[in-house]
């Protein structure tokens, strides 16, 4: 974005007026629909504005990690799929992707929003791994918290995969669900000038000085932060995101069923 | 003797069919196809500027299809992404199938990426790409000869089966014929046979799968006129 486009886009934001009409702190119309494939454990396609992502949960049994012997495994992936942004290009996951996958994954985690270890099934030896893979359809700016709200909606969805002698029978679901706690909802806050913006476009995106990303719980503690882009933020500023959140995040929770 | 099926079609009965064109706006063009649980989606970006430059051609532009199943698509365990041999192999099949329907004589040194992504699968899925992936190219509105659809043909216990799904490709082993059609020509631009038929049976195998290759080309057709009709 030139000069003068940063410069007409900050006159428009004074007066809380964003390109599509929308005001700063007002997210776009927020779809979900739970059960999107067929193949997977649990799965969910959401819709923010035009920006569509999928995300969709494989179980597996293995090994625990040595240090969490008594504990279920998580794996978030993201994959920016060259099909929804002529941009992105085939291949290993390059910085935005593994950012997205990682802020992602420390939400659930480190929110304990799974109950891991109701996914030991013998300690040391056998428990539950869950893998939940994100897949950008379309990219109309804001895919972070898009495929935040896509994996917990898919983790909501999922259902253990039946087993028996210990092999998992794919084709066949249970009805137990996920063990799942708290429902983690993550917002990003975009700092163009003294301006505050959410779920931005990707014009917006491309204007942005700096950005914090918070993770919320129902409790309205936080579980995870990012923060990115070139510029500093102030300890006032940070303040500021986190009640934007804070106000945003009941709306997006809303939008999952348990 | 009449097969029994899991999913109880007869053995000329293809699953239900769903196209939907213009499905990622971001995209030149766009398509969805679903056949049953196999669903793909396609996504057309160009003719645009191919790098690396060597790869470019100056007589015409060339066709780059790129097919991946999403890493919760399939029927067992986790697929890892980032490709492997085998969605290499359809990603070039699936070019050749497309290619004699194209004019890139017009566009020279540039591409047209084709992305065709399965976000749920039961076998037939180079076929569901096939049919997606020729829709979002005329939807992209390049300029085409005719459009391509295909269907993946079985042969079981002596019996020839439509729109085979992955119970009788993977589980009871049918022979598994995936054919792609052009109708304006009257040709087959994809064959591929995994099993063992004699050759009077796959004559009509190719005959049967031409007829369902033209019922699938009317579906594709009304989803194209479905979002032009404004």
């Amino acid at each position: 974005m030139n000069k003068d486009q940063k410069i007409h886009l900050l006159k428009s934001l004074q007066k809380d007026i964003r390109y599509d009409g929308r005001k700063k702190e007002q997210f776009r119309d927020v779809v979900v629909e739970l059960g999107i494939s067929h193949s997977a454990e649990g799965s969910a396609r959401v819709k923010i504005g035009k920006t569509e992502v999928l995300a969709g949960v494989k179980m597996a049994l293995e090994e625990p990690y040595p240090d969490t012997p008594d504990k279920g495994n998580l794996m978030v992936n993201a994959e920016l799929l060259p099909a929804s942004n002529p941009e992105f290009e085939p291949g290993p996951p390059g910085e935005e992707a593994i950012e997205i996958s990682r802020v992602i994954d420390r939400g659930v985690r480190e929110s304990k929003a799974i109950d891991f270890e109701k996914l030991c099934v013998k300690k040391g030896e056998k428990v539950w791994s869950v893998m939940v893979d994100i897949c950008t359809i379309n990219d109309d700016g804001n895919l972070l918290d898009a495929s935040a709200l896509a994996v917990l909606a898919a983790l909501t969805d999922a259902k253990f995969p039946a087993v028996s002698d210990g092999v998992i029978d794919y084709s066949k679901k249970t009805d137990k669900k996920l063990p799942l706690t708290k429902l983690p909802i993550t917002i990003t806050a975009y700092k163009i000038g003294d301006h505050f913006i959410v779920d931005p476009l990707p014009s917006e995106e491309l204007a942005y000085d700096s950005r914090l990303t918070v993770a919320l719980t129902e409790d309205n503690e936080i579980s995870a932060m990012q923060k990115g882009g070139e510029e500093p933020l102030s300890i006032e500023d940070i303040g500021k995101v986190i009640d934007i959140a804070q106000k945003l995040a009941p709306e997006l929770r809303k939008k999952l069923k348990r | 003797m009449a097969i029994k099926r899991i999913d109880g079609r007869k053995a000329n009965e293809m699953r239900p069919i769903t196209a939907k064109v213009g499905v990622i706006p971001r995209a030149d063009g766009s398509a969805m196809f679903k056949i049953g649980n196999t669903q793909a989606i396609a996504a057309v970006y160009g003719p645009r500027d191919l790098h690396p430059k060597f790869l470019q051609n100056p007589d015409k532009g060339i066709l780059r299809c790129n097919y991946s199943m999403m890493p919760f698509s399939g029927h067992g365990d986790r697929v890892r992404p980032g490709g492997n041999r085998r969605s290499k192999e359809i990603s070039m099949l699936i070019s050749k199938a497309l290619l004699p329907v194209l004019n890139l004589e017009d566009f020279p040194n540039a591409v047209v990426d084709v992305f065709i992504d399965l976000p749920e699968t039961d076998a037939g899925t180079r076929c569901a790409g096939i049919c997606a992936a020729s829709m979002a190219l005329a939807d992209a509105g390049l300029l085409m000869k005719d459009l391509v659809s295909a269907m993946s043909m079985g042969f079981l216990d002596n019996e020839i089966l439509v729109d085979i799904n992955s119970n009788e490709d993977c589980d009871l082993g049918a022979t598994d014929i995936p054919l792609a059609y052009i109708p304006s020509m009257d040709k087959i631009s994809l064959l591929q046979l995994d099993g063992g038929v004699s050759k009077e049976n796959l004559m009509k195998i190719l005959e049967i799968g031409k007829q369902k290759c033209l019922e699938i080309d009317k579906i594709q057709r009304k989803a194209l006129r479905e979002k032009f009709k404004e």
